[in-house]
C-alpha cells in the first residue's frame, strides 16, 4: 500500500492531481496580484478607480483563494485516493473531463467579473455576472456547473473508496467531501430577506472553512504523517477521529458567532460563545499530534535504526512538504484558533465585527489552516512525479517558506492594528456613522498599519515567486536522492 | 496480543465522532427551526397592529425608524414610529413596497456593495458599514451629506449620491460610479431603510453618537 506513495508515474489519478495542482497554484498567483491591487488601493485611492475598482479586485481576491483551495483539496485527494486504497481511482476519465470542465467554467467566471463587472439590478445579472455575495460570487449558472463537478469528484471517491482499501483517512474522506459538497447548495438561492440571506449563506462559509475544510485538513496532515515520517497508521486515525469528534462537536455550533447581528435572536450569543471559544482546542490537538508524532518517530529511528521508516536514515522523506505541514499545525492553532478566540466573543464581537481585525484573522487562518497545507501537499507530488525517494529544501524552498509566512503574519499584525483603531475611534468613540468609519480610516496609525500591510503583500508576493522557481526546478535538482 | 483499552480503540473513537456529529448537527437544524420562524418577514397587518418583528414586512418604508436604548434588552432597538414620507409617500402597498425592496435587494448583489462596505457587519471594510445606514445623521436635515447634494429629503439626498458617488467624495477614497439608475437607486434606498429596521441586537453599538442620534433624536 505505501508502495506506490513515492511516485506518481503510471498513475492517472496522480496524473489528475499535478493537473489540479497546477491550476491551483496559478490562482494563488491571481489572488496574490489582485490582493496586491487591493492594498494598494488602501494607500492609493486613486489607483486604477473607476477602471479595476477595490470591489472587482477583492471579489477576485477572495474567489481567487477560495477556487485554488478547492481544486488543491481536489487534487489532494486524487493524489492520496491511489496509496489509501491501494487502486486506481474509479471513474477517472470522467474526473479528467469535469477537470476542463471546471477549469474553462472558471476561466470565464473571471473574464467576466473583469470585463463586464456590475450589471443592471436583476436576475440576469445573478445568474451571468456574479450574485455579490461574499466569496460566493459566482454566478448561478456557475454554481449548477460546480455541483456538476463537485458531484462527479465525490463519486469518484466514494465508488473508489467502496471498490478498494477504506482506510480510515478514506472513510473521513468521504463523508467530510459529501458534507463539503452538499453545503454548496445552501448558498443556491435568491432572497429579499437579508437576514434569511445571511444565515444560509453562513451555512456554505461557516461551515466549510470551521468545520469540513478543518477536518479535511485533519486527513491530509494524517495522510502527510504517514507518508512522509512513517507514522503508525493506527496511532494516527485514532487522532483523527479525535479530532473530527472535537472540530465538528465545537465547529458545527460555533456558526452562533456569525448570528450575533444579523436579526436572529438572542441565544445564540450564548450557543456561538459557548461553542467558537471551544474551536481552538482540535487546533491545538492537531498541533500537538503533528509534534508528538514527529518526536517519536524520530525517536524511534534513533533507538532501533531504519526499521520500519521509509527510507533508511531519513525520519522525514520530504523536508519542504513536512515544513509547510508543521507550519499548518501551528499556523492553524495561530491564525483560526488564536487570532478567532480574540473576537469570538459577543462582547468583544460587538464591536470588532465587520473591522480589519476579521480581515486578519481571516488572512492568518486561511493562511495556516489551508494554504500551508495544501502548497506541502504540492512538494508530495512533486517528489512523486520525479521519483525522488528523499526531497531536500533548496535555497528557494527557504525562501519561500520564510517571506510567505513572514509576509502573510506581518499582514495579519499590520491588519490587527487597523482593526484597533478601528474598533477605537470608529465603533468605540465615534458611534460606527460615516463620517465616524473615515475618522477612523484617517488615524495615522490606521493609515500607517495599510502601508505596512502593503509592504508585508509585497514580501508575500517575492516568496511566492521563490516558491513558482522551486516547484518548477526542484524536481530536476541533483540535491535530491533519488 | 494484550488486552486494548478502550481510549486507544480506532472503533471507540469512531463512533463517539459519529454520534457527536450527529448530535450537533440536529441541534442546529433545530435551532435553525426555530431561528427561520423568528427572523421570516413581517407583514402590513403587523405594522398597522404594532406587531414587533425581527424583520419587518417591506411597508416598514411608510414609517419614521429610531434606534433608541431598550432598558429592558440594555442595548439599542430599532423603534418604528409614525408614518413618514418616503419619496413623497407613506402609502406604498404590500405590492408596490415589497417590489421596491426586491429591486433594492437585486441590487446589493449584482452592484456588489459587499465587496466594498458591510451590510450587517459583513462584507469588505473599504468603506462603511451600512447596517443603519438610513438612520446616519449625515443624512438627516442638518447632516452634511444631504447638504452637500442640495436635495430636500435624506432618501433623494441618498438616491442622488448612489446615482453620481463619484462626484459627491467625502474623503480621498471614492464610491466608483456603477451604472445605478433613478429606479435602481430608489429601490437601494428601500432596501436600506428596510434594513435599518431590522432588530440586530444592538450592533451597531452607539450609533450615530457623534451627531446626538443616540435614542432617535
Amino acid at each position: 500500500m505505501a508502495s506506490n506513495h513515492l511516485t506518481g508515474i503510471g498513475s492517472e489519478s496522480k496524473q489528475l492531481a499535478t493537473w489540479y495542482f497546477t491550476f491551483a497554484i496559478i490562482l494563488f498567483g491571481a489572488q496574490l496580484l489582485f490582493g496586491l491591487v487591493a492594498a494598494i488601493q488602501y494607500v492609493m485611492p486613486g489607483f486604477l478607480f473607476e477602471l479595476l475598482d477595490f470591489s472587482v479586485a477583492r471579489m477576485i481576491h477572495i474567489n481567487a483563494l477560495v477556487v485554488w483551495m478547492v481544486f488543491a483539496m481536489f487534487g489532494s485527494v486524487y493524489w492520496l485516493l491511489p496509496d489509501e486504497t491501494g487502486i486506481e481511482t474509479v471513474g477517472i476519465k470522467i474526473g479528467k473531463l469535469l477537470y476542463w470542465v471546471f477549469v474553462a467554467a472558471i476561466v470565464v467566471v473571471v473574464l467576466v467579473y473583469l470585463i463586464v463587472q456590475v450589471g443592471p439590478a436583476d436576475e440576469m445579472s445573478i445568474w451571468f455576472i456574479h450574485e455579490g455575495r461574499e466569496y460566493i460570487e459566482a454566478p448561478r449558472w456557475a454554481d449548477w456547473g460546480i455541483v456538476v463537478v463537485a458531484l462527479g469528484f465525490v463519486a469518484n471517491l466514494f465508488m473508489t473508496g467502496i471498490k478498494g482499501k477504506q482506510t480510515g483517512i478514506v472513510t473521513v474522506l468521504m463523508a467530510d467531501m459529501l458534507a463539503f459538497a452538499g453545503l454548496y447548495l445552501a448558498g443556491m438561492f435568491f432572497t429579499d430577506n437579508i437576514s434569511v440571506d445571511q444565515y444560509w449563506w453562513w451555512w456554505v462559509i461557516h461551515l466549510w472553512v470551521e468545520a469540513t475544510w478543518e477536518v479535511f485538513v485533519g486527513a491530509l496532515a494524517a495522510y502527510a504523517l504517514i507518508t512522509i515520517i512513517g507514522a503508525k497508521r493506527q496511532v494516527v486515525e485514532m487522532w483523527l477521529w479525535i479530532e473530527v469528534a472535537m472540530l465538528f462537536g465545537s465547529g458545527i455550533l460555533g456558526m452562533g458567532h456569525h448570528y450575533f447581528w444579523i436579526g436572529t435572536p438572542e441565544y445564540w450569543w450564548e450557543i456561538g460563545a459557548l461553542f467558537s471559544a471551544l474551536e481552538p482546542l482540535p487546533l491545538v490537538a492537531m498541533f500537538i499530534h503533528v509534534l508528538y508524532d514527529w518526536g517519536k518517530e524520530t525517536g524511534l529511528q534513533m533507538a532501533e535504526g531504519a526499521e520500519g521508516h521509509a527510507i533508511a536514515g531519513h525520519t522525514i522523506t520530504n523536508k519542504p512538504a513536512f515544513t509547510w505541514i508543521v507550519l499548518n499545525a501551528f499556523g492553524n492553532f495561530l491564525g483560526a484558533g488564536i487570532w478567532g478566540f480574540f473576537h469570538t466573543l459577543p462582547q468583544v464581537n460587538l464591536y470588532t465585527h465587520g473591522t480589519q481585525f476579521t480581515s486578519a484573522h481571516g488572512h492568518l487562518a486561511f493562511f495556516g489552516a489551508y494554504a500551508t497545507i495544501l502548497i506541502g501537499m504540492m512538494y508530495l507530488a512533486i517528489q512523486g512525479t520525479n521519483g525522488i525517494k528523499v526531497l531536500k529544501h533548496t535555497k528557494s524552498s527557504i525562501a519561500g517558506i520564510w517571506m510567505i509566512a513572514g509576509g502573510v503574519m506581518g499582514m495579519g499584525i499590520a491588519l490587527t492594528i487597523a482593526g484597533y483603531v478601528q474598533v477605537l475611534v470608529s465603533r468605540a468613540q465615534m458611534g460606527a456613522t460615516w463620517a465616524g468609519y473615515f475618522d477612523g480610516q484617517s488615524g495615522m496609525w490606521f493609515s500607517q498599519a495599510m502601508d505596512w500591510r502593503l509592504i508585508m503583500g509585497v514580501v508575500t508576493f517575492l516568496g511566492f515567486a521563490f516558491l513558482i522557481k522551486d516547484f518548477l526546478s526542484t524536481g530536476k535538482n541533483p540535491v535530491h536522492e533519488r | 496480543m494484550a488486552k486494548k483499552s478502550v481510549w486507544s480503540d480506532n472503533r471507540f473513537w469512531q463512533r463517539s465522532a459519529a454520534w457527536v456529529t450527529g448530535f450537533a448537527s440536529i441541534l442546529l437544524i433545530w435551532l435553525t427551526f426555530d431561528t427561520s420562524v423568528q427572523i421570516a418577514m413581517g407583514t402590513d397587518a403587523d405594522l398597522q397592529n404594532g406587531v414587533t418583528k425581527r424583520v419587518p414586512g417591506p411597508t416598514v418604508i411608510n414609517y419614521k425608524i429610531t434606534y433608541e436604548m431598550s432598558t429592558a434588552r440594555g442595548h439599542e432597538v430599532p423603534v418604528i414610529g409614525e408614518k413618514e414620507l418616503f419619496f413623497g409617500r407613506d402609502d406604498y402597498s404590500e405590492e408596490e413596497a415589497g417590489a421596491l425592496l426586491h429591486l433594492g435587494k437585486l441590487g446589493s448583489q449584482t452592484k456588489n456593495c459587499m465587496n466594498c462596505h458591510t451590510l450587517l457587519g459583513n462584507g469588505a471594510y473599504y468603506a462603511p458599514d451600512l447596517t443603519k445606514a438610513w438612520l446616519d445623521p449625515a443624512w438627516g436635515p442638518e447632516g452634511s451629506m444631504q447638504a452637500m447634494t442640495g436635495k430636500e429629503t435624506k432618501e433623494e439626498a441618498m438616491a442622488e449620491f448612489l446615482q453620481h458617488p463619484s462626484t459627491y467624495p467625502t474623503h480621498a477614497r471614492m464610491m466608483p460610479n456603477l451604472g445605478i439608475t433613478a429606479e435602481e437607486a430608489k429601490g437601494l434606498v428601500a432596501f436600506l431603510k428596510h434594513m435599518s429596521s431590522i432588530d440586530t441586537n444592538g450592533f451597531p453599538r452607539n450609533f450615530g453618537k457623534i451627531k446626538g442620534a443616540v435614542h432617535g433624536k
